[in-house]
């Protein structure tokens, strides 16, 4: 197995087995989505109106809950500096890191979307369209979370930080993100539009994001 | 004097010394000729006298964005040089970018309140300087977490230069969003061609408030140089006694 495999699979075991975040995330997105109805009302046109909005901030938040314990746990038992002493280029590290992140948390959020769809009334052009629009959108996510991530991981407040420094930085990936999830049900923009700007995001973030991490890394460690 | 040898804080202060009073009183004149011409402006035709806010709105705007910029450089002077004056810089021009764009923002609500019946519309322009406020913020927030100066200095370099990178994509995505969603009541703020009886007042105000910006961060960065010396003497101080 190469070293970055290796990353890859411990990181995902981590993730899934006891004190890890993976199923955390869905369980929050599923707690944050239910609680929507009760704040606006059980209306369900409103609900089937805006259920790609409200579907997409939630995946949002969710995909900030385990960012603070991606680079703090190996900070913690020492793996961190390990990995930077080892002869893998830091941004290889970090971009498999991330990959692991997004398998583990934001790969079951797309899962379970389909599923809180059918509660917001969501048709099944809706659905394919947010599914779609979550794959294309999500890995953006991940890859500005690292660099936060990367920032916060020697502090002991992190978390908190994380959450305030990286979301304004996810407004061009939520509103493509929207846009797009609503193109698709109609609108005077063709999906195609906010979509290709949406994929531009995710990989253009996943270009700069890992040199970023590892470049923070490597500062906050020396 | 080449910009290296301003790595010796002496002489940074040194300068400093020599060159606030002399920046802020030449701040104070420019604000004198430039209040007295945007008094003496005419009004609007449409807006009356609301316009004069423009004075102070739109330069909050300019110096908001070239806080940010300064903070790039200052980012760049950290990890590419090692400058010990730019970590300084960085963090002396952070809360003086936010609270240009706080003017920004608080001027342009109380103008939105008489012309457009609202102090706030989801308008792209407004949105996008509430998010660089909020970036802002997240640098003040950084620099306030960490508690090593040149950690926190090499953290909030990071973040500048990703906030560099984003702002455009941020700035041209809520454009986007706007048109997307109230296509039929843009507010065009800029409008027609202002007119030069206005038009000059501000770039005398714009000047004015560039000088203020100057020696603020002049000022600024003179008082963190004296901060970390005071926190370098009771540091020594302490370890002495222990």
């Amino acid at each position: 197995m190469t070293p970055l495999a290796a990353i890859l699979v411990r990181d995902m075991r981590l993730s899934v087995r006891v004190g890890g975040g993976a199923l955390m995330g869905v369980l929050f997105f599923v707690t944050v989505v239910t609680l929507m109805p009760f704040a606006l009302g059980p209306d369900l046109v409103l609900l089937k109106r805006i259920g790609p909005a409200i579907l997409w901030l939630a995946a949002l938040l969710a995909s900030l809950l385990a960012l603070d314990r991606l680079f703090a746990a190996d900070h913690d038992d020492g793996s961190l500096d390990l990995i930077l002493m080892g002869r893998m280029p830091l941004e290889l590290v970090v971009a498999a890191k991330a990959l692991a992140h997004w398998l583990t948390t934001g790969l079951p959020l797309i899962v379970a979307a389909p599923l809180i769809g059918l509660l917001l009334d969501l048709d099944a052009p809706a659905e394919g369209a947010l599914v779609l629009t979550l794959i294309a959108g999500t890995p953006a996510l991940t890859f500005i979370g690292l660099v936060g991530a990367a920032i916060a991981v020697t502090l002991r407040r992190g978390g908190l930080l994380l959450a305030v420094i990286v979301l304004p930085l996810t407004v061009p990936v939520l509103i493509f993100g929207v846009a797009a999830a609503n193109a698709a049900v109609g609108g005077t923009v063709p999906f195609g539009t906010p979509f290709t700007v949406l994929c531009a995001l995710s990989l253009a973030s996943s270009a700069v994001g890992p040199f970023a991490a590892a470049a923070a890394l490597r500062q906050e460690m020396e | 004097m080449a910009i290296i040898n301003l790595a010796n804080p002496s002489r940074f202060l040194a300068l400093a010394t020599r060159t606030i009073p002399w920046l802020g009183g030449l701040t104070l004149l420019v604000f004198a000729f430039a209040i007295n011409q945007a008094m003496s402006a005419p009004d609007d035709y449409q807006q009356g006298a609301t316009v004069k806010i423009m004075f102070l709105h739109v330069p909050g705007a300019w110096l908001g964005m070239l806080g940010w910029l300064v903070m790039t450089v200052a980012a760049l002077g950290t990890l590419v040089w090692r400058h010990p004056l730019a970590d300084v810089v960085a963090k002396a021009a952070a809360p003086i970018g936010a609270a240009f764009t706080l003017m920004c923002l608080v001027t342009g609500s109380l103008w939105g309140r008489p012309m457009w019946g609202t102090y706030w519309v989801w308008d792209a322009r407004l949105t996008s300087m509430l998010v660089l406020f909020l970036l802002y913020l997240g640098v003040i927030a950084v620099w306030r977490t960490v508690e090593d100066p040149s950690r926190a200095a090499r953290a909030a370099a990071i973040l500048a230069l990703v906030g560099a990178l984003d702002l455009p994509i941020i700035k041209f995505s809520v454009d986007w969003w706007n048109t997307l969603h109230q296509g039929s009541s843009i507010f065009r703020m800029g409008g027609p061609t202002i007119d030069p009886s206005i038009l000059i007042p501000l770039l005398i105000m714009a000047l004015a408030f560039t000088l203020l910006f100057a020696t603020l961060l002049l000022a600024a960065t003179r008082n963190e140089i004296l901060r970390r010396r005071v926190r370098a003497m009771r540091l020594m101080q302490a370890s002495a006694a222990a």
